[in-house]
């Protein structure tokens, strides 16, 4: 089984959108996971139901509110069109944020536990022996978290492959641009000869989410061992 | 040096802390478990905060309620020696030893307290793969090398047999007689008390 030029341009443009989505969303993620696993603040409750809105939101619901803010005249779209003269609409930076928005929840829930794991007596040892704030964070907190944070980026990126409603809903089903894998897939199964090409295309799906679940729960066992303190 | 220590602090339902004045040697905060032992130490150490009194050290104020005066922990130079090594996992013994130098000027060689603490050939090593009683010299030896003013033991001879608490009170006394460091040890055991202390604080 070989893929066509054109099958081979789909899984690249997903790969590139994927990865795009989670470099991006990757400093917010942990942001939102540090604040989550240390803040104490009134309304955290409600911040901690927002991040995992996409998760249980009708996707078409999730893609309509991106269309509604990054259209020309929304919010976002504007200043965007202010910024960079361009738009995301119908484009494949369009498909990026929506795979980000879609793999946000995954990624803060992987780091939140990691940062919760870390065991804050560590922290106030190192603090006895002179670390300001800062050198605690980058020495102790961060590293130990890491294993954490990688999953959460490889299980997020296994999230943005799959991303299908909100993208369809947001920028629509361009060849070259937006039309990922799930979406090549369903214009394959459109077709009436398409069989062989949603074929193709659904194996190399498979393989790469079970890739990512693997790596993911290797990444996770190896951050429990990391944690084991004396 | 001298320690001027009065600190009181609501936990729970209890009210725990202490009141002491202590100087050169090693003063022997003595009493049975729950009275707050540990907790003073944090107090001092900074890492739990008073609900009111002080920390003086040589003359410096380190905490007081009535003056608002509450130096971070970083900036105190206590050495910390904690029940529990507390060794970094994902650093070697040899990173772990450093760790505090970063910022500590100059205090013990390097050299000098691996060779009384003999830890030596432990360098390399993962903290996970330490014994107990390795552990926790090395945990001594990181405190130390942070250039502290004093050091802080919390039942530093618990849960080890006997040819290892022999090593570690040792090293106890390497510290109070050669290096000459202050030293405010937590125990529960009247014979470590009676063998260690330069003067016993009962709570």
């Amino acid at each position: 089984m070989t893929l066509t030029p054109a099958e081979w341009q789909i899984v690249g443009l997903s790969l590139k959108i994927g990865l795009v989505a989670i470099i991006a969303t990757l400093p917010l993620a942990f942001a939102l996971a540090f604040v989550l696993a240390r803040g104490r603040f009134p309304g955290k409750i409600v911040l901690d139901a927002l991040v995992h809105l996409p998760l249980v939101l009708p996707p078409v619901v999730t893609g309509w509110l991106l269309l509604l803010a990054f259209a020309p005249a929304g919010p976002i779209g504007a200043l965007v069109q202010d910024w960079f003269g361009a738009t995301v609409l119908f484009r494949w930076t369009g498909a990026a944020i929506a795979a980000g928005v879609m793999a946000l929840p995954l990624m803060v829930r992987a780091m939140r536990l990691s940062i919760e794991a870390v065991d804050r007596r560590l922290e106030s040892a190192a603090q006895t022996l002179g670390a300001g704030r800062a050198r605690v964070f980058a020495t102790i907190t961060l590293p130990l978290s890491i294993p954490g944070v990688l999953a959460g980026c490889v299980l997020g990126f296994a999230r943005s492959i799959g991303e299908f409603g909100a993208t369809i809903t947001f920028v629509s089903n361009v060849p070259g641009q937006t039309r990922t894998l799930p979406l090549a897939i369903y214009s394959a199964l459109q077709l009436p000869d398409g069989d062989a090409e949603v074929l193709r295309l659904a194996l190399v799906s498979v393989a790469l989410s079970l890739g990512a679940l693997i790596v993911s729960e290797l990444l996770a066992r190896r951050s429990e061992r990391g944690m084991h303190v004396i | 040096m001298s320690f001027d220590v009065d600190v009181t602090r609501r936990l729970g339902g209890a009210q725990v802390g202490a009141a002491f004045e202590a100087g050169e040697g090693l003063t022997v905060l003595f009493g049975p478990s729950g009275v707050g032992k540990t907790s003073t130490l944090n107090m001092i150490a900074g890492l739990l905060r008073p609900d009111w009194g002080h920390v003086r050290v040589d003359g410096e104020t380190l905490f007081d309620a009535a003056q608002r005066i509450d130096v971070p922990v970083e900036h105190r130079r206590i050495g910390y020696v904690f029940q529990e090594p507390r060794l970094f996992p994902h650093k070697r013994v040899r990173a772990n030893l450093r760790y505090g130098s970063h910022a500590a000027g100059e205090g013990f060689a390097f050299d000098e307290v691996i060779a009384f603490l003999g830890i030596e050939s432990l360098l390399d090593r993962w903290p996970r793969t330490l014994s107990g009683g390795e552990a926790r010299r090395v945990a001594i030896g990181r405190a130390l090398l942070a250039n502290p003013r004093f050091l802080l033991l919390d039942e530093p001879l618990s849960s080890l047999d006997h040819s290892r608490r022999e090593e570690i009170m040792r090293a106890i006394e390497h510290i109070r007689d050669v290096l000459r460091l202050p030293v405010l040890m937590v125990t529960h055991d009247p014979e470590e008390a009676e063998r260690l202390g330069t003067r016993v604080v009962r709570l």
